[in-house]
């Protein structure tokens, strides 16, 4: 008995990994079931990621102390830096696009789609669609408005899982309501 | 967080019988790959020990304060400090929200131990936040 609790301590992390990924799996089985189709699931999960996005950023800003982003490339580094603390796992930054204001984020193991397969009839479903809102929740928190999007995705058997991230405008700060 | 989503756009009973729902499965699938290098449980309270101690550290990053049963299939979990609420308010503030907060974790133990043979329901009231207790009733097979 012993032995088996040590050995749960030293896995702690992985576990919980297991946990979070069967908590979203189970998410998503849920919105399957309560949405008529594939694309409002999409929808949803984005939203949710949006959402959450809005939230995660504050405390990412308070655990690393970063600063003001200057450019698309730093924002990239910050991106990749949060998906270490969040998920364990370092996305590879690549593809930028002329103009520095569009790349990709390569993702080899995403540990939200760990245990899954997508069954056929299922190939419109965005699996991990609630990344791409995270994301651009968060940015928008720090006024960077950005496009994210699925190019490749592993559960649909391309060879690895790409994000594509493309820089829309800077966000001015808002006056305050009714002051227009 | 997931929890604060789900919970926005539905009638309130309908949520929080999905978010029952997603624990369930959650707990299920958990347990099984949890459990894969244990023995084999002794008995019925040998499984409550489990989720007391291993389950609850390895999902709230603890063990359940106190365990208490009668001996005829209830049991009673106390969490002094329960993680999903205590970033709410260690008052009664807001403890007309807080139920939705216990229905995911309802399911995950409903869930946890439908995988390991036992039949239940589950329910949980909050005591004082952020402690809050969860009963858990074996349904036994006729």
């Amino acid at each position: 008995m012993s032995r088996q609790t040590q050995k749960n301590v030293e896995s702690k992390n992985k576990v919980s990994c297991d946990l979070f990924t069967l908590t979203y799996g189970s998410l998503v089985a849920q919105l399957i079931k309560d949405y008529d189709t594939t694309e409002d699931v999409n929808k949803q999960l984005d939203r949710m990621g949006y959402n959450i996005g809005l939230r995660l950023v504050e405390d990412f800003l308070a655990k690393t102390n970063s600063s003001r982003c200057h450019d698309m490339k730093e924002t990239a580094d910050k991106i990749q830096s949060a998906f270490k603390m969040y998920l364990g796992i370092s996305p590879s930054v690549a593809n930028w696009s002329a103009a520095n204001d569009e790349f990709s984020l390569l993702i080899d193991s995403n540990p939200l789609t760990e245990y899954v397969e997508l069954p056929d009839h299922m190939s419109q479903l965005k699996y991990s669609n609630i990344l791409p809102g995270v994301i651009r929740g968060a940015l928008e928190m720090v006024q960077i408005e950005v496009q994210v999007w699925f190019v490749q995705d592993c559960l649909k058997g391309d060879s690895t899982t790409e994000l594509r991230i493309k820089f829309i405008r800077k966000l001015e700060d808002a006056l305050p309501a009714g002051e227009d | 967080e997931l929890l604060a989503q789900n919970s926005d756009n539905d009638s309130k009973e309908l949520c929080v019988s999905r978010l029952e729902h997603i624990g369930y499965n959650t707990g299920y699938r958990f347990v099984e790959k949890a459990t894969k290098e244990w023995q084999r449980f002794k008995d019925e309270l040998d499984v409550m020990k489990f989720i007391c101690k291993e389950f609850w550290s390895t999902v709230f990053k603890k063990q359940i304060d106190n365990l208490r049963t009668n001996h005829m299939g209830i049991y009673v979990l106390l969490d002094n400090r329960f993680r999903f609420i205590t970033q709410m308010s260690n008052s009664k503030q807001y403890v007309d929200q807080m139920p939705k907060y216990l229905a995911f974790t309802c399911g995950l133990i409903r869930g946890a131990l439908s995988n390991l043979g036992l039949n239940s329901i589950v329910t949980a009231e909050i005591v004082l936040p952020p402690s809050c207790r969860f009963q858990i009733q074996i349904q036994r097979q006729q």
